[in-house]
């Protein structure tokens, strides 16, 4: 299902749809459940994904890296909202250089679920909107989904769209688990390059 | 902006070893020492010039560069280098190559004491965070050192720091 018992989106059912039929995709990731969404989406064995399991906030600015260097593909991140705070001056950077091919995918659960549930800056009324951050920073496209039919429309724009590109799905706490992955960084990178470039 | 007048063009020389190496981005934060390197490199058009609201977003561009099969490198000052050292362990992590220029504060007549604890301790940082440390005294040397980091760093897939003495770049002058 894609929404969970507590009437929100299904974090894990929503990176599905956005990674389905779509096996020639890089992904990077930020830290955390969406390194396990990502791997989830598709297979452990898939070499196109990169998932940081550290320094937190920097997934958005390999994003702009991989953007420049492969202007044909399309750059797609995706992370938490926390990590997405911490990283939140990058949207200002990849400002200055508006690339088409760029977009970010958040998950705001309003919690740091993987630290124990702490309550991050997005939750609740008086939570920052991510995407209006992005919007501040004049990022073309920039809105928030919280609901299973505004979910086919941003799954297109994540793809088609002029980018840079960025949908915050605000998301169910409900915390589907981690799934069997390697955590070597070093390998993922020598994988991803060599299923991208044919070289190591 | 115009370019600052050496006796020796030593920022021509450092585009000149980024360019044939074939870097193509280049993220800095602003910075005056540097201010002639990122001039030359901002009118290449093979290079794209980022502007980095802090020093620590430097070694992800690099990373994400390097995964789509490009070579960056970066430019900041030593006061930066506290911003970055998280993100400086992930090149260690993953092996990224990562080339990082740095103007070095503190190095020659600092007139700042605001500039002198990264600046001193600048290169032990950088050290600290698994990077090799090279360092440019003279004008002549700043291509072929700049040169020989380049290689370094992505032939060993190892972070690289070059500082830039104070010496060559020119003393910043207070009131």
């Amino acid at each position: 299902m894609i929404v969970e018992s507590d009437g929100k989106l299904a974090r894990r059912e929503v990176v599905k749809r956005i990674l389905e039929g779509r096996d020639d995709q890089p992904v990077i990731t930020g830290l955390s459940i969406a390194t396990y969404d990502s791997v989830a989406a598709r297979d452990a064995n898939h070499p196109l994904v990169f998932n940081m399991h550290g320094a937190l906030g920097g997934a958005p600015m390999l994003g702009l890296g991989f953007a420049l260097a492969q202007p044909k593909l399309r750059s797609l991140t995706l992370m938490g909202d926390f990590d997405a705070v911490m990283g939140m001056r990058a949207l200002v950077t990849i400002a200055t250089q508006m690339p088409k091919n760029l977009s970010i995918a958040v998950f705001d659960n309003g919690i740091c679920s993987e630290t124990g549930g702490q309550v991050s800056p997005t939750a609740g009324q008086t939570g920052v909107e991510l995407a209006d951050v992005a919007k501040a920073a004049k990022w073309p496209l920039a809105y928030t989904v919280s609901g299973e039919s505004q979910l086919e429309q941003a799954v297109d724009d994540l793809f088609n769209a002029e980018g840079p590109v960025f949908v915050n799905f605000k998301v169910s706490g409900i915390n589907p688990g981690p799934v069997p992955k390697s955590r070597d960084g070093t390998w993922m990178k020598l994988r991803f390059r060599k299923a991208l470039l044919g070289t190591e | 902006m115009g370019r600052q007048e050496f006796e020796v063009d030593w920022a021509k020389d450092v585009h000149d070893a980024l360019d044939e190496f074939g870097i193509t981005q280049v993220g800095y934060v602003p910075d005056g020492g540097m201010k002639n390197v990122i001039s030359y490199c901002s009118d290449n058009p093979r290079m794209f010039t980022i502007p980095l609201a802090s020093e620590e977003e430097g070694p992800c561009l690099a990373a994400g560069a390097w995964l789509g099969g490009k070579k960056a490198a970066l430019v900041m000052q030593s006061t930066g280098i506290g911003n970055c050292i998280n993100t400086l362990s992930m090149i260690e992590v993953c092996q990224f190559p990562c080339l990082v220029l740095i103007s070095h504060r503190a190095s020659w007549s600092e007139g700042n004491r605001w500039q002198v604890p990264m600046g001193q301790r600048g290169p032990d940082y950088f050290k600290l965070a698994g990077f090799h440390v090279h360092f440019v005294d003279r004008g002549e040397d700043a291509g072929v050192t700049v040169s020989a980091a380049a290689n370094q760093a992505y032939n060993t897939l190892n972070g690289v720091g070059v500082f830039f003495s104070q010496r060559v770049m020119g003393v910043k002058q207070f009131l």
